[in-house]
């Protein structure tokens, strides 16, 4: 199932023959518009919410390193640590580095994209420690040995009768599982225990406040909530442009974030986490570290196609793009798939190893109508391709038939006489049903589906002006 | 129809058009005559550059913007049968030309003077066919994305088949859904698209219509294509061909 960037077309090809991957999303597709379309009843000004929310991101941006600071002066005043990572090999080290100084063995983990970015469950594992995911949907992809194929449902492409198969296999127990319910619970107790045992609490976070050095935990399981407070030492990783700078700002992203990623008005918790265990208090963690990774973000500030890092990870982009809901996540072969991963992998990642994140879309534009932080997504992703073509990243064929394209069609001369060679041919081959079966240079297009032959003759040619 | 007397119209074909099925120009054509306009079919127009210009190739896409700009700037308006063209021109000639202030000033004025087909019969010619009478024949509207997201296209279609009395016009379930046509994403994403028309078709299909129309070719020829492979007789045409038909 490991599927690498560069597959995108072999890997599609393996997603439209999977029944079950397709039963999958086809549930989830039918789902989810009906579920945002309820929840944004009750958030009628969604174009200015959303408009006022993209001000605060592209302001929180502009003064990134300023509020980046009074966030970790703030951290540090509450007795907490920061620490600001460059790259994902940087961060990696640093979490590491503090698990084993408090000698961690087993870890409890909340759901963090960033640290599937950072690879971080491999790293610790190398190190020698256990990982835990106690999101559902995190437990059952680990459990599989596989990735998340979602931002915020990593397990959206399993059915719930693979996940029972899962389970059985793993807990080896007898119980009955039909129904979700039976499997959340039986996840639910295997889960419970496993904070108590552990000595580090990983989380992720949606939001950092500059303001109060809140970090700002969203989730509809309280896992994270068990992973903070159980463990003696805390630890929040996430990126760079997480940042914002009050908690009036923290509100206007809550009436969005839910809405957008779940269909729901709030999900179930909502924590705000400023530091370690006060004094005087009798729970929670007595260390508490955050560490901010950028990992190539700042690359983007400053620059046309900063906008992408407005992006407060709901997943609704990928919901309703036509293209993920056909080929699902793994597909992507990176992190973060569908339209934002199309814009932001290659800047993580590159222009080449992520060429078809940004290729193969149809720039039919869904994404950028749920957007709850306008991200020009289709701009972006033409910007990269634009990019990409100019770094001859795509193949000498291709270059070579765009320009060849672009000469035929700036002479007219030249264009009549293609076309009138070329029409007449297709026409042949075509025959008399008028139907192509199979074209050379083509046949991309011949998958299922026939190609109507011209209609014979043109419009343009040989009329006076 | 007192105002459009004598307002010179550039009919702009599209290449897809121009080559695949002149008989929507020709239509279009008509349309536009009768609604009052002086039609000019301005020689050595071919593609808009559109195709190169979402590959990345912003050189070839500029020389065939230039070329366009030039050749349909001196008109009143421009119309265009298929929403992506009109949206080339429309919305991404004028920001190809960042750094060449008289190409982009002309490009804003283009801009402002072109409408897709659909909508310039609305909204600027304020034109209707006349109702026929006798039975109604089931029919699809196909919204292309370029039209319904990037023009705000939707109506207007709607309006011109409904006035001509000859459609029982069905709701398509999911018709904000892109049908994966996409330019070249089709031959390059092949087995992609023809999954993603055939959601499409499957919606189309369980209407049971007699005929499928759209206002872009691209669209039209991605699901006649798909349709034509899973059997259907459903009859495939470009709306400028629907409207101008027995008009007489």
């Amino acid at each position: 199932m490991s599927k690498t960037p560069l597959d995108f077309e072999k890997g599609a090809h393996e997603a439209l023959g999977s029944a079950t991957l397709q039963q999958a999303l086809g549930k989830f597709q039918t789902g989810y518009p009906l579920l945002r379309a309820r929840a944004m009843q009750s958030l009628p000004d969604f174009e200015k919410v959303r408009t006022k929310a993209a001000r605060i991101k592209d302001f929180s941006l502009k003064n990134l390193e300023q509020l980046t600071n009074q966030y970790r002066e703030k951290v540090e005043a509450n007795g907490g640590t920061v620490h600001i990572c460059e790259t994902a090999e940087d961060a990696r080290k640093t979490v590491v580095e503090i698990c084993r100084q408090v000698e961690a063995k087993k870890i409890t983990k909340s759901k963090s994209m960033v640290t599937e970015e950072l690879a971080l469950n491999d790293a610790l594992e190398a190190a020698g420690m256990e990982v835990l995911e106690t999101d559902l949907g995190e437990y059952i992809v680990q459990l599989a040995g596989e990735r998340p194929s979602h931002i915020v449902g990593p397990a959206l492409h399993k059915t719930k009768e693979e996940v029972a198969k899962l389970f059985k296999a793993h807990h080896k127990t007898r119980r009955k599982r039909e129904t979700g319910e039976q499997l959340v619970r039986e996840a639910r107790e295997v889960l419970r225990e496993q904070y108590f045992a552990s000595e580090v609490g990983i989380t992720g976070a949606n939001f950092l406040i500059a303001e109060t050095g809140t970090a700002v935990i969203v989730t509809n399981e309280g896992n994270a909530d068990l992973c903070r407070i159980l463990p003696k030492t805390h630890i929040v990783v996430t990126s760079m442009e997480k940042v914002i700078p009050t908690l009036d700002d923290l509100s206007v992203f809550l009436r969005l974030l839910a809405r957008s990623a779940s269909g729901q008005e709030m999900t179930s918790y909502t924590t705000l986490v400023s530091g370690p265990r006060g004094p005087g208090e009798s729970e929670g963690p007595t260390s508490f570290h955050v560490v901010i990774v950028d990992g190539g973000r700042s690359k983007l500030l400053g620059t046309e196609q900063q906008a992408l890092l407005r992006c407060i990870k709901c997943g609704a982009c990928m919901n309703v793009c036509p293209v993920y809901m056909s080929v699902g996540g793994h597909t992507y072969g990176w992190v973060y798939p569908g339209p934002i991963g199309a814009v932001l992998n290659p800047v993580l990642n590159g222009f080449g190893t992520m060429y078809h994140n940004y290729q193969a879309s149809t720039f039919c534009g869904a994404c950028e109508e749920v957007c709850p932080v306008k991200i020009p997504l289709t701009k972006i992703m033409r910007d990269w391709r634009t990019r990409a073509f100019q770094e001859r990243i795509p193949g000498l064929g291709a270059r070579l038939a765009l320009w060849l394209w672009a000469a035929i069609a700036a002479n007219p001369f030249l264009y009549n006489l293609a076309a009138g060679a070329g029409i007449p041919i297709l026409r042949a081959l075509a025959g008399k049903k008028g139907v192509l079966k199979s074209l050379p240079f083509a046949n991309g297009w011949m998958k299922d589906r026939v190609l109507d032959a011209p209609e014979g003759g043109r419009f343009v040619r040989g009329r006076k002006r | 129809m007192a105002v459009n007397k004598g307002k010179s119209v550039a009919l702009f074909a599209t290449c897809l058009v121009d080559l695949w099925r002149p008989a929507v120009a020709r239509a279009a054509e008509r349309l536009l005559i009768k609604a009052g306009f002086k039609v000019a079919v301005p020689s050595g127009q071919t593609c808009c550059g559109q195709v190169n210009y979402n590959s990345g190739d912003q050189k070839g896409a500029r020389k065939l913007a230039r070329r366009h700009i030039m050749l349909l700037a001196p008109f009143d308006y421009v119309v265009v049968p298929s929403g992506s063209c009109a949206d080339m021109i429309k919305n991404h000639y004028p920001a190809l030309f960042g750094g060449d202030l008289d190409v982009q000033k002309t490009a804003q004025v283009l801009s402002g003077k072109t409408y897709e087909l659909t909508e310039f019969l609305v909204r600027i010619a304020r034109w209707k066919p006349a109702r026929e009478k006798g039975a109604k024949r089931k029919l699809v509207y196909h919204d292309s994305c370029s039209c319904q997201r990037s023009l705000r296209i939707y109506k207007e279609p709607r309006l011109l088949l409904e006035a001509q009395g000859k459609y029982d016009l069905q709701a398509l379930t999911g018709e904000d859904r892109c049908c994966g046509f996409g330019g070249l994403f089709s031959v390059k994403y092949g087995e992609v698209s023809s999954h993603m028309a055939g959601k499409k078709t499957a919606a189309i299909t369980a209407l049971e219509p007699e005929i499928l129309t759209g206002a872009d070719l691209g669209c039209l020829l991605n699901l006649s294509g798909k349709l034509k492979a899973e059997g259907s007789a459903c009859e495939v045409r470009h709306i400028a061909e629907i409207l101008a038909e027995e008009e007489a």
